[in-house]
């Protein structure tokens, strides 16, 4: 019964989370508004695992923890250099010559 | 001692809960991306490392509390650093601080 109580709240946070990814000014409120998603979505498998009383279920929270975090590192660099061949290196030193 | 459990992981469940509405919300209300990064954060760390706390509790000492612990200490160290990174393209490509 609580894990419903605690999985409905993390859903009521992924519904805002969501609504700032679509409402976002900045393209970085979006890649924020995902990532906070991703990782209520780890929760919600957590919580789902112990509903349903699977336990296995929770090496899915964890793989999808870590690709959560790789998947907005991606992101943010297609974002930043606007492709994802080139290296950062030309980037700094752009930013340093200004 | 088993409704003892119980209370207490109930407790946690549903602060870590309202916690992340708290954050959700404070992603909607304030003014700029900076200060939404702090909504974020706390929803990323202590609604997560309550909500698990809550889940290992009901777990006791098995594998799935194992399991749940290297989630938390995956969220722990990935989404800060995801938060950085994020302020750090944002600040890179021009997005001002109000």
């Amino acid at each position: 019964m609580m894990y419903a109580v605690a999985a409905i709240a993390i859903l009521i946070t992924m519904g805002l989370a969501l609504a700032r990814a679509l409402l976002g000014p900045s393209v970085f409120d979006r890649v924020l508004a995902v990532n906070m998603f991703g990782t209520k979505t780890v929760l919600l498998i957590a919580v789902f695992a112990f509903l349903s009383e699977r336990h296995d279920i929770l090496d899915i929270a964890l793989i999808y923890a870590l690709i959560n975090f790789i998947s907005v590192v991606a992101v943010l660099k297609l974002v930043e250099q606007k492709n994802f061949h080139t290296s950062g290196a030309d980037a700094d030193a752009k930013v340093k010559s200004e | 001692m088993n409704l003892v459990l119980d209370i207490v992981s109930w407790i946690f469940l549903c602060t870590g809960g309202l916690l992340g509405i708290i954050g959700g919300i404070g992603i909607h209300r304030f003014p700029d991306f900076y200060s939404r990064l702090h909504a974020a954060g706390i929803t990323d760390t202590l609604c997560a490392g309550l909500i698990l706390i809550g889940l290992g509790m009901q777990s006791g000492l098995t594998l799935a509390s194992f399991k749940l612990v290297l989630i938390f200490f995956m969220l722990l160290f990935t989404s800060p650093t995801a938060t950085h990174s994020l302020s750090n393209a944002a600040l890179h490509s021009g997005l001002k601080p109000r």
